[in-house]
């Protein structure tokens, strides 16, 4: 991956300090942000964590009530959308139903008055040529999320903005739609904010992670630092297990994946019960009066089993 | 058909059957006599008195959608204090009976509007703009605001982004209810009747012929109104629900 950025901290492209906006009962505090020129950033949180909303204060579609908003080194919080230079691809698309693809591509380009060419350009490195006469509603999910991400590329933005953009994608396209957004990204050098609850795709697409909870920013780093998770929210939220850690002769509170979770060792545990998941056994055990969940290839046998971690944090 | 949905058939149709009945009835009747109806179009008090109907109908549904569109369209975006208000306010018109309405006109406006084209298009405006400012809403709300979100984003003021992206999408309820403005502009008699007796508009005509020389002399005009108003309407519906299915 020849422009994968790997030392963000030199260039922020966009940076975000100390945001808060409340919206009704719900309040996004103290936001602070830094991505890359050319990084791929994944903002992953449970639904309701507040990533859209975070989006559409970057995008500037909602004004927050504090801090400041930085993309390209111009303090952008006072300006207006078609001000901000930022691409953003709604998680439903919102491609113009009265327009062509064409013309849906061409918009930004005529707003701006930018060469119309780019319009082609970008539809040849997206594979969309061939749509271009139609119109949106007889797309596809997977060409509706390509025409959508193509209409907010031609304008060359600083930074792209994208919620959820394969949740409407059905599940065949979405892992190739994965790959190619990689590829786009490699080829076409864009930086990205890319709003997720997956888990697949945060780890398949991303350079760093920024897990989103309740309104908070509280852990960021690449993915093998997120799969170490710092606090107990961050573990749950990852599907660790928290255990007390005395159950392996630890103090305080220790994370263990399902998956080094394993049969063996000196561990005195229950199965309590075992699902088949389609390629491999979710089991629940009880082990010292808690639950812990197991990801095992193999079927253990039912009742008493002995069991091990194959390695946990201490959090 | 099943004998449950029969239930809904018999029921729905009493309204349908009372609609059509009468403008049936006087059409059949009028075309025994053709004669009077030839008589009626080439009286030229008859023919200026339907220019004016359309010509003042006509200018209050523009005066409408200008003022109208815009109101609809901070109706469906804004939350504002005071909101529900103006929506009330919007709605009054359609439950002040229309003589009050020419009462009220002459009192404010007094002789500036007798009795001349203002008039008749201001009683005109105040009894059917709420038609084009409720659709104008509907039409609006009905825009999922991601695509103003989206416009902006790429560029487009705000401006840009209403005349490009939300005006074109929310047209066709804009369409329809303008043509509802249209018809309920054209048809009204109670407050033109109070503020501008002349110029005469074809109902205003009606209501005279009626008093001076009975229902024969009258009904040929109704029958020419009716004639241009289902010919206009249903025009108009019609181009409107053909280009929602091209």
């Amino acid at each position: 991956m020849p422009n994968r950025v790997r030392d963000v901290e030199v260039v922020a492209l966009l940076e975000v300090v100390g945001v808060s906006k409340r919206v009704g009962d719900f309040r996004i505090k103290n936001v602070n942000l830094k991505v890359g020129n050319g990084e791929y950033f994944v903002l992953l949180g449970p639904n309701g964590a507040g990533k859209t909303l975070l989006l559409e204060l970057i995008a500037g579609i909602r004004r927050h009530d504090e801090g400041r908003i930085y993309i390209g080194g111009r303090d952008v919080s006072d300006l207006p959308p078609e001000r901000r230079n930022v691409g953003y691809v709604p998680q439903n698309y919102a491609l113009f139903p009265h327009m062509s693809v064409r013309e849906n591509l061409e918009f930004g380009l005529r707003m701006r008055g930018m060469p119309l060419e780019n319009a082609d350009r970008i539809a040849r490195a997206l594979g969309i040529t061939h749509l271009l006469e139609r119109k949106p509603t007889s797309l596809s999910g997977g060409e509706r999320q390509r025409v959508a991400l193509a209409r907010a590329l031609a304008i060359e933005p600083e930074v792209m903005l994208l919620d959820e953009p394969l949740s409407n994608v059905d599940p065949h396209a979405r892992f190739r739609l994965m790959e190619e957004m990689r590829r786009w990204h490699s080829e076409l050098e864009f930086t990205a904010v890319h709003v997720t609850h997956s888990f697949e795709e945060a780890f398949k697409l991303a350079d760093r992670i920024g897990i989103m909870m309740d309104g908070e920013i509280v852990q960021t780093g690449s993915v093998e630092e997120i799969l170490r998770p710092r606090d107990r929210r961050v573990a749950e939220f990852l599907g660790f297990n928290v255990l007390d850690g005395r159950v392996v002769g630890r103090r305080g509170t220790i994370a263990v994946r399902p998956d080094d979770v394993v049969v063996g060792g000196d561990l005195e545990a229950e199965v309590l019960s075992v699902d088949w998941t389609g390629y491999a056994f979710r089991v629940k055990l009880g082990v010292d009066g808690k639950e812990v969940t197991a990801i095992m290839s193999e079927r253990p046998k039912s009742g008493k089993i002995k069991i091990t971690f194959r390695k946990f944090f201490e959090i | 058909m099943r004998e449950r949905d029969l239930f809904f058939v018999f029921f729905g149709s009493f309204l349908v059957i009372y609609v059509v009945l009468p403008i049936a009835t006087i059409l059949l009747k009028q075309a025994l006599d053709p004669k009077a109806l030839i008589e009626a179009v080439e009286d030229p008090a008859v023919s200026s008195a339907i220019a004016n109907s359309l010509i003042t109908s006509t200018a209050t549904t523009c005066i409408a959608i200008l003022f109208g569109v815009p109101l609809g369209y901070l109706l469906a975006r804004y939350e504002f204090r005071g909101k529900s208000l103006i929506q009330g306010i919007v709605d009054v018109p359609i439950v002040i009976p229309h003589s009050v309405v020419g009462i009220m006109l002459l009192v404010t406006f007094s002789d500036a509007i007798v009795d001349n084209y203002l008039g008749i298009i201001l009683a005109m405006l105040f009894v059917s703009a709420s038609f084009t400012i409720n659709s104008a809403r509907d039409g609006f709300l009905a825009v999922d605001e991601s695509l103003e979100h989206v416009a902006r984003t790429l560029g487009a003021g705000r401006i840009r982004t209403f005349f490009s992206v939300s005006l074109p999408l929310a047209a066709r309820s804009i369409m329809s209810g303008a043509i509802m403005t249209w018809a309920r502009a054209i048809s009204e008699v109670g407050a033109i009747l109070i503020v501008a007796y002349y110029p005469k508009t074809a109902p205003v005509l009606i209501l005279d012929y009626f008093d001076e020389f009975g229902l024969n002399k009258a009904m040929p005009i109704a029958v020419l109104l009716i004639l241009i108003c289902l010919t206009v309407f249903v025009t108009l519906r019609w181009s409107l629900c053909s280009r929602s299915s091209a």
